[in-house]
């Protein structure tokens, strides 16, 4: 359980406003200049020591990412990008960053660009976001307006510019390199890799894509010190992060918890438990739409950080908890997230445009189960064709709930089909 | 170099090579779709898959680098089942409808769904149908089998210039789209029809007229513009059914203009088939050789050596200008030229290098700044055009112009098109003058806007100044390339199809023939010249078409085409090449030496050579070189043009032509018909 003190976005759910001098008396801006000054090293090493882990979803070190830039850099030639694109279904986490802790973003992002060496930042915000944006926007400039940001950011003779740019509504525009191609004006189809982003990136330049999130805690952790992050959680899981709980829940919420706590206690403490009871929970989606589901009798034990949910099975993604009471078609609502990678998948790699559209006519079937025992193996054995075999992570993101819904679930998916049939000989 | 092994071969490669390229060199196959090796890799199709040992996901073979001590595996069963999924999945939204496809036979998906596939279909799902698109009159599309590998678009991009091609859609909705309504601009076009590895993209004028393996191969040379690009002639039945390019690195690489392609069926309309003479009426009739042999001998007998003339080029082959130049020569005419009215370019061959493309084609990627001086690359060569581009893609060359207003695929220093420049440049007072300091191997092309100008010789002469001021004429680097648009100018001028001693040239002859001083003339395959100066000359068109020519001939001797006979080409840059027959040519025309040749038995002065190798032996004499196939003749320096020569301050500009309708055959293509009224429709100088 989170200790109060330890809370690192105090206002997460907006009491105060997000106006700059609120933010200043929740402690940002306070003395940037005094880790501006000091080298990039120090700043990497100390995200390194607090063992953060990206927020975006795939839980990657982040410092270890950030010691990936070139060491030297010329004038205005490496680049931060923040990935404020956050589309995955069952998550809102960003969102309540970009709207009642701006402040704490933007110098996560100046931090951040100091540590990798970059001039400029762009934050790419999600379309759809057009109020967030605005508020957004209204920060930027209200950091400019102080001196934060600019030519000597913060006075400590840093050049540091920061520019928003709005996407235009696509899921795939939030995979780092479909959204530095859709950040460069070109459709964002995810590029191949390697040459990575950190040896050429934006344009071409050594860049780094970093979650809204992850950026937005290291000021915190610059100031308290790394020892004091790593303190929080489990060991390989430190810290604190923001939990969307939605679906079959009490009071759907956004929630800042220690990594590693309980789902049950996660749901039950902040979410009001589950509608009709925890006896009344079928699964959970635990970390965004694609991660694979894990059934109640995971969900009893199961705490919520990167490794524990990869050792059932699933992953903490984005840690967008979707749960599912026993109401819920269990078929129906993988069938939704199937429709929605179908929909999503950018067209450029055959096994995704290909493979999502016939994993979600499949499925479509499966709903009223006119189909034959045997096309669950099939559904099976075309996730696995798609997964692990596309460009980017969208194909995988695709296939895993279809594969955790067959791995967990097969029963009900033969029994919808067995009384199809028995219905139709009727 | 980098070692790693390939299914536990060992293997040494430069660093920067892909895991493809080190598969290829232990022949280890890897079936591709998107991958070619000329475009940028675009990695999409994923059949290329194979596993790395260490690696949980296999990894797509031409893009991924390679690394020391890699393991590379391609013969796994992860690697087959990869290869097995990805095909099936390209194969569920793709039709079933091979019998009636037009790629079946040469369709990769096909050999590849038989070699990688699994053996039966699991989709039981609705196929995706896609609109077709409007591609222009050179390519017919059936969009639902695309596969989307964006070989066409990232060709049309890239190597074309043309940004015309793009995806839109996402997911399965993505569809291959031209912006442009009335079809696809550009010159190279029809190289997509080849990239595409499906039929989604096929020939429009072949459309459903033959199958692959019915067809007969020959290789030969293109004659249609002065590159003489390398292509492969496919044949049903006697009948060229169409034109494919033949790999050459020095010449064409894998493309082809899209006249050289396409006019192909030019070769069967308005044919010259049989002889024809003029009878009282003044109204041209059918006749056998004998009798149109007659009425020559009977024409030429009665005028003295200097009312005769005898011009050539269009495609006119060497060995043909060779018999007519000795036929001539036996009658003590020399009134001989191939060159165009007011033509500028020297004729001993001494002065060679004031015809040739002396940096080569391949040459182009050398220079690192390049002017154009009268000439419009992309319609008198657009393969020329495309090489230009890719030497401005690799390297930071800038590319000036003189003269002319169309787009080209790169951007250019426009230079204005007035004569003055010349001495501006010469005398330091330009801007352009840096551009040309700061390069150490620059290049000129000169084209027909310079050439065919009364002053075009003193022009000349400033532009090897200038050349000569910045080293770019001398014995390690010469950089100035004359770029003609005629298969037969550099040829003609090889083997000397010019004025003889006391000679006339091309502009004298038409001159004298409008004072009526020229009685009898030889048009060998010429129908670009000012015709009317002849109407009151006796006329004997020897050529393959019925075109302008022939209308207002008196003795009409049909030859052959390119694709009907074995014959000798020089291209621009001096490459001597030789056609081959693919077909038999239509009624009873004959090879163009042959032809004269007989005619000259019948003058009582027959030349000295009964067949095509003693003739070979005769073109020797004059050039040993012109009987070596794909030799590259090479100009020695020499002061061509006159610098000192006062020229005129008319505006430079590039030939005005059409370029679908440059030849008696693609006038006569009904392909080449269409596309000439797209064109216009999209305004030329899109």
């Amino acid at each position: 359980m989170i200790k109060n003190k330890d809370i690192i976005f105090q206002d997460i759910h907006g009491y105060k406003g997000n106006s700059i001098e609120e933010s200043l008396s929740r402690g940002d801006w306070d003395n940037t200049k005094q880790f501006i000054l000091k080298d990039s090293e120090w700043i990497i090493d100390q995200v390194t020591k607090s063992e953060l882990r990206g927020r975006g979803g795939a839980g990657f070190p982040t410092g270890l990412k950030w010691s990936f830039m070139p060491k030297t850099a010329k004038e205005n030639n490496h680049y931060i990008v923040i990935n404020a694109d956050e589309s995955e279904p069952g998550t809102c986490k960003d969102r309540e960053i970009l709207r009642n802790e701006p402040h704490k973003l933007i110098e996560g992002t100046l931090l951040a660009g100091k540590a990798i060496r970059a001039n400029v930042g762009f934050i790419y915000i999600r379309g759809e976001f057009v109020n967030e944006a605005k508020i957004l926007e209204k920060a930027i400039n209200q950091a400019y307006e102080r001196g934060y940001l600019g030519d000597n950011a913060c006075g400590s003779g840093y050049a540091f510019h920061l520019h928003l740019h709005r996407g235009a509504g696509a899921y795939i525009c939030g995979e780092e390199t479909g959204l530095l191609e859709s950040l460069e004006g070109k459709k964002g189809l995810p590029r191949l890799k390697p040459p990575f982003p950190a040896n050429a990136g934006l344009y071409g330049k050594p860049t780094t894509v970093s979650n809204v999130e992850t950026v937005a805690v290291v000021p915190t952790i610059l100031r308290r010190g790394a020892d004091w992050f790593s303190s929080i959680g489990r060991k390989n899981n430190t810290g604190t992060k923001l939990f969307c709980i939605t679906g079959h829940v009490k009071y759907p919420c956004v929630i800042e918890e220690e990594m590693g706590i309980p789902l049950k206690v996660l749901i039950e403490k902040y979410a009001g438990g589950v509608s009709g009871g925890w006896d009344n929970l079928l699964a959970v989606i635990p970390g965004g739409s694609s991660t694979p589901l894990i059934p109640k009798m995971v969900c009893d034990s199961v705490l919520m950080d990167f490794d524990s949910l990869a050792e059932e099975g699933s992953g903490l993604g984005t840690a967008g908890v979707i749960v599912m009471n026993k109401s819920t078609d269990i078929i129906k609502a993988i069938w939704r997230i199937s429709k929605f990678y179908s929909h999503e998948s950018c067209g450029q790699c055959t096994p995704c445009r290909e493979g999502t559209g016939w994993i979600m006519r499949t499925m479509e079937k499966l709903i009223s189960g006119n189909t034959k025992i045997q096309d669950i193996d099939l559904l099976k054995n075309v996730c696995d064709q798609v997964e692990g075999h596309t460009i980017c992570a969208l194909g995988d993101a695709a296939a895993w709930p279809v594969q955790g819904l067959i791995r967990h679930f097969r029963p009900i998916l033969e029994h919808r089909i067995k009384s199809f049939n028995k219905t139709e000989k009727k | 170099m980098i070692n790693l092994t390939v299914d536990g071969i060992e293997v040494k490669l430069p660093e920067g090579s892909t895991v493809m390229q080190a598969c290829e060199s232990v022949n280890a196959e890897i079936p591709i779709f998107c991958f070619h090796e000329r475009l940028s890799i675009a990695g999409n199709c994923r059949m290329c898959l194979v596993e790395i040992a260490g690696s949980p996901k296999p990894i797509a073979s031409c893009a991924f680098p390679i690394a020391e001590g890699m393991e590379v595996i391609t013969t796994s069963k992860k690697v087959k089942d990869a290869r097995e999924g990805v095909m099936e999945f390209l194969l569920i939204n793709h039709p079933l409808d091979c019998p009636i496809c037009d790629q079946g036979g040469e369709c990769d998906l096909q050999d590849q769904a038989l070699y990688y596939g699994r053996g039966m279909s699991r989709y039981s799902e609705d196929k995706r149908a896609v609109d077709d698109k409007p591609f222009g009159p050179l390519i017919k599309t059936a969009m639902t089998r695309c596969i989307h590998c964006t070989r066409c678009v990232r060709f049309m991009d890239e190597v074309a210039g043309v940004h015309e091609l793009g995806a839109i859609g996402r997911g399965e909705d993505m569809e291959i789209i031209s912006v442009a309504e009335s079809g696809l601009g550009g010159e190279l076009s029809g190289n997509i029809i080849d990239l595409c590895p499906v039929g989604a993209l096929t020939s429009a004028p072949y459309a459903f007229t033959a199958r692959p393996w019915e067809l007969k191969h020959t290789n030969s040379i293109d004659v249609l513009d002065a590159i003489g690009s390398s292509i492969r002639i496919d044949s049903k039945d006697e009948k060229v059914m169409r034109i494919l390019p033949r790999l050459n690195e020095e010449v064409n690489e894998e493309w082809l203009g899209d006249k050289s392609r396409f006019a192909c069926d030019g070769l069967a309309n308005q044919r010259l088939d049989s002889p024809y003479r003029k009878n009282s009426k003044g109204k041209l009739e059918k006749c056998n050789w004998d009798e149109a042999f007659d009425t020559i001998f009977k024409k030429i007998t009665k005028f003295k050596n200097n009312e005769i003339a005898a011009l050539a080029i269009g495609n006119s082959c060497i060995e043909s200008m060779v018999t007519l130049k000795d036929l001539m020569s036996g009658l003590n005419v020399s009134n001989l030229d191939s060159r165009s009215e007011l033509s500028s370019l020297p004729i001993k061959a001494s002065e060679r290098c004031g015809w040739l493309f002396n940096p080569k084609i391949s040459g182009i990627e050398k220079f690192d700044s390049l002017t154009i001086i009268g000439s419009n690359p992309r319609y008198e060569a657009p393969i020329l055009e495309s090489r230009i581009r890719k030497a401005w893609l690799n390297s930071d060359m800038s590319i000036g112009r003189i003269g002319g207003d169309c787009m080209l695929s790169y951007p250019l220093i426009e230079l204005g098109s007035k004569t003055s420049i010349f001495d501006d440049l010469l005398n330091n007072s330009h801007s352009y003058n840096k551009v040309l300091e700061a390069s150490s191997r620059p290049g000129f092309i000169i084209g027909e806007g310079v050439i065919n100008r009364k002053d075009g010789y003193g022009i000349i002469g400033k532009i090897r100044k200038i050349a000569e001021k910045y080293n770019a004429f001398n014995e390690e680097w010469n950089g100035l390339g004359f770029l003609h648009t005629s298969a037969g100018t550099v040829g003609a001028l090889e083997v000397g199809f010019v004025p003889g001693n006391k000679g006339k040239n091309t502009t004298e002859i038409i001159n004298s023939a409008h004072k009526g001083k020229i009685k009898f003339v030889w048009l060998l395959n010429t129908d670009d010249c000012d015709l009317d100066a002849f109407s009151n000359s006796f006329i004997v068109y020897q050529g393959h078409h019925g075109d302008k020519a022939a209308e207002i001939a008196d003795v009409i001797l049909p030859g052959r085409a390119y694709t009907e006979k074995e014959a000798t080409y020089v291209n621009t840059e001096g490459r001597v090449q030789r056609t081959q027959q693919a077909v038999q040519s239509p009624g009873d025309s004959k090879e163009d030496w042959k032809i004269v040749r007989a005619f000259s038995s019948i003058l009582g002065k027959p030349l000295p050579y009964n067949n095509i190798s003693e003739l070979r032996n005769r073109i020797e004499k004059i050039n040993p070189y012109l009987t070596v196939e794909n030799y590259v003749i090479n100009g020695c320096l020499s002061n061509i043009g006159d610098p000192d020569l006062k020229i005129s301050n008319h505006d430079i500009n590039p030939l005005d032509i059409n370029y679908y309708m440059t030849c008696p055959i693609s006038r006569f293509s009904e392909t080449m018909a269409k596309c000439s009224m797209q064109s216009k429709k999209n305004g030329k100088k899109n």
